[in-house]
Order: C-alpha cells, then sequence, then structure tokens
C-alpha cells in the first residue's frame, strides 16, 4: 500500500541501491558543509553535482524541476532581497545553495522505498532507549499513522458525500465535525483493537 | 519525547489524529475574493490536533505526520512530501506545528473540561498564530538569510487565512467536544477538574 502512495520511484541504480541509512546522513553531511559555500562556482559546481543524481538514479531532469516549483514564489523574494541589499553574487550563492538542498532531499526521497526509510527511523530512535523510548512502539506507531492516512480519508469521502445529499454546500464546520467525529470512534475501535493484542501489557 | 508510557488509546488517537491533519491538507484550496495566497485546512488540522485531543497526543500527531512525509509520503497540501520539504523556507512553519499543537492543546486543557468558544479562541490565536508565525518568520529568515523584518513581508499573506481557521478551529473543537465528550476530562487532570465543577 505505501508503494501506491508514496513518493519513491522504483528503479536499479546505484543510488537507489545504496541503504537508506547511508543516504540519510550523508545528506545531513552535506546540509552541514553547505554553510561554507560562499562562492559563486562552488555553488554552481553543488548544484551540477546534485543535478547529476536525477539522470543517475534514472530520473528526467523534468522531475527535478518539479520539485522546485512549489518553491518558485518563496525563491524569487529571496533573490530580490539579497539583490537589492547584498549584491548579485549573494543572491545567486543563497538561492542556488537553497535550490541544491532541497534537489538533494528530493532526490533520497525519490530514490529510497518509504519501508526501508521507517527501518531507519527505528533504527536511528535506538539511542532513545536511554529515555525509555521504545523504539518499536515508534515504528509500530508510524504502520498505524500510514494505516490511518487512507482510512480517514475514505471516512472523509463519505462525510462529504453525505454532506452533498444534505445540501450542506462547502461549510467546513458541517464537513470537520462529523469527519473528527467519525475518526475518533475509528480511534476507540483502533485502540481496543491493540489492547485485545496485549500492547498495554 | 514520550516519557510517560502511551496506552493503546493514546496511540490509536495519535495515529488517527494524523490520518484527520493528512486528510484536511486533501481538501482543495480555496481562494477568497479579495486574497492572493489559497487557503488549505491543513494547519486548521493542526490548531485541531490540539484543540481536540490534548497537548501531548495532539503534538505527537503532527510529529507522526511529519514522519511520515519525511519517509516520502506526499501528505502535505500541494501535495507535497519527502525530505525535501524539511530543506526548504517553509521548515520553521512545519517545526512549529507540533509545538503550535502543544500550546493550544495545553491552554485548550486548562480550560476545564467543557470546551468553551470563547477560551478555544484564545488558546487558538496564541499557540496556532503567535507561536506559529514565531517560528514560521524564523525559519524563513535562517533559511533565506533575509532580514526577520522582510520574512514578516513573506509571510504576512498568509494571517488573513489563518485568522479564519483559528475561528474556524474553534467552533470544529466544540462541536466535536460536544458530540464526543470525555477527551478534555479524561487523564491526569480529572481529578482536579471534577473538583472545581
Amino acid at each position: 500500500m505505501t508503494s501506491t502512495i508514496g513518493l519513491y520511484v522504483p528503479g536499479s541504480s546505484v543510488l537507489h541501491r545504496l541503504p537508506a541509512g547511508t543516504k540519510l546522513l550523508a545528506m545531513v553531511a552535506v546540509g552541514v558543509l553547505s554553510v561554507f559555500l560562499d562562492r559563486p562556482w562552488q555553488v554552481a559546481a553543488a548544484l551540477a553535482a546534485v543535478l547529476a543524481g536525477y539522470p543517475v538514479a534514472g530520473l528526467p531532469v523534468r522531475v527535478a524541476l518539479g520539485q522546485l516549483r512549489p518553491l518558485v514564489w518563496i525563491l524569487g523574494f529571496t533573490a530580490v532581497f539579497h539583490v537589492v541589499v547584498n549584491g548579485w553574487e549573494r543572491a545567486g550563492v543563497v538561492v542556488g545553495v537553497l535550490a541544491a538542498l532541497v534537489l538533494l532531499a528530493s532526490l533520497v526521497t525519490l530514490t529510497t522505498r518509504t519501508t526501508d526509510l521507517v527501518d531507519a527511523v527505528v533504527t536511528g530512535c535506538r539511542p532513545l532507549r536511554v529515555l525509555r523510548v521504545d523504539p518499536e512502539r515508534i515504528g509500530l506507531l508510524i504502520a498505524l499513522g500510514i494505516r490511518c492516512v487512507p482510512v480517514v480519508a475514505g471516512l472523509a469521502e463519505e462525510v462529504r458525500d453525505a454532506q452533498l445529499a444534505r445540501g450542506l454546500g462547502a461549510s467546513p464546520r458541517a464537513f470537520a465535525v462529523p469527519l473528527i467525529v467519525r475518526s475518533l470512534r475509528h480511534a476507540d475501535a483502533l485502540g481496543e483493537a491493540l489492547t485485545a493484542r496485549g500492547l498495554d501489557d | 519525547m514520550p516519557a510517560p508510557r502511551s496506552t493503546s488509546r493514546d496511540l490509536a488517537l495519535i495515529a488517527t489524529f494524523t490520518g484527520v491533519v493528512a486528510a484536511l491538507g486533501l481538501v482543495p484550496a480555496f481562494l477568497p475574493p479579495g486574497f492572493t495566497v489559497p487557503i488549505t485546512a491543513q494547519s486548521l488540522g493542526v490548531i485541531l490536533a490540539g484543540a481536540v485531543i490534548g497537548a501531548r497526543r495532539g503534538a505527537l500527531s503532527v510529529v507522526l505526520l511529519l514522519v511520515l512525509v519525511a519517509v516520502g509520503l506526499p501528505l502535505l497540501a500541494g501535495p507535497r512530501g519527502g525530505l525535501g520539504v524539511f530543506a526548504s523556507p517553509s521548515v520553521g512553519f512545519l517545526v512549529g506545528w507540533p509545538v503550535a499543537a502543544y500550546v493550544v492543546g495545553w491552554l485548550t486543557e486548562r480550560g476545564g473540561a467543557t470546551y468553551r468558544v470563547s477560551w478555544g479562541l484564545v488558546a487558538n490565536v496564541v499557540g496556532g498564530i503567535i507561536v506559529l508565525y514565531a517560528f514560521g518568520i524564523a525559519g524563513v529568515a535562517a533559511v533565506t538569510g533575509v532580514s526577520v523584518e522582510a520574512a514578516l513581508v513573506a509571510t504576512w499573506v498568509y494571517l488573513p487565512g489563518d485568522a479564519v481557521k483559528v475561528v474556524v478551529a474553534a467552533v470544529v473543537a466544540r462541536g466535536v467536544h460536544a458530540a464526543y465528550p470525555g477527551l478534555l476530562g479524561s487523564g491526569r487532570r480529572s481529578a482536579r477538574e471534577r473538583s472545581t465543577v
């Protein structure tokens, strides 16, 4: 099910085969190091390197541009601000680094299975045992959350149909209240099912 | 984080409300006349998480949503998702979401076992606007390197929409608590709550 709603694009490239943990650590490392990029040629090189990752992963460059589309407005605003305050060079560096980091993070998402990332999260939570947090419980919670998304989306559809049938139009209250009450009843059943399976023991 | 062990019911409520916030992100954005930025119902869900299931569970359900987004589910309005959103300038709002849900929930719980719209509005404004915008504006300024004043200008366009959401959230929370009582009066505060009523 996760493969149908996730952003992962299946493939067999080098980037697909790298372990999820390695990719996440590399991404964090690049994020930290990006603070030290302050020359336009360095930023151009970083941007080119990240963009080159898309064809390596078998993804068209069109996909890379799609990752930046939601950011056009804020990137434009940032560029204008820095051109006015700090000049062209600084504007290019800031916007370039920002775009490179978003493209890199998206590349990790596109080439890593959701299940592998969940496992990496659970592994990464192991040190939290010191705080008496059970990583397996976190894994269970993530699995429950993934399951609840389509369940509640289904409830939302039913509620919307009922709302239209009764001619209530687009009232947010007439939609959200029954949706949440139904969801809470679903949570009751889910909680009882978990208790029945010995989760509170 | 969850140092006090969550019960099965807590886990179920947390996971289910993650679904609710995600579902509200799927509601098509609407553009009221005179507004330039579309309003989505997702941050309504964040406020409702605190206002309906309380501070701790509400904040955890928003954290869970962010984890699901990080592992590659496109659950943010748009639909958007993946690790890229955490490198974008709006990351401050995402980080502020669980805090906002916690503050809304904490204040709502202080209002007693019966939800009142007037007190709910106070809780929603403090958590859903003041706290959230503090994080959001700091995030825009930190990621893009613009001044705090410029970040204010970049984010104020969302304010009218969020003001509407604060009111809608209070009205919806009132309806939910009326139809499904017991969420606010439960837990460790119940004894004190009963003694004051």
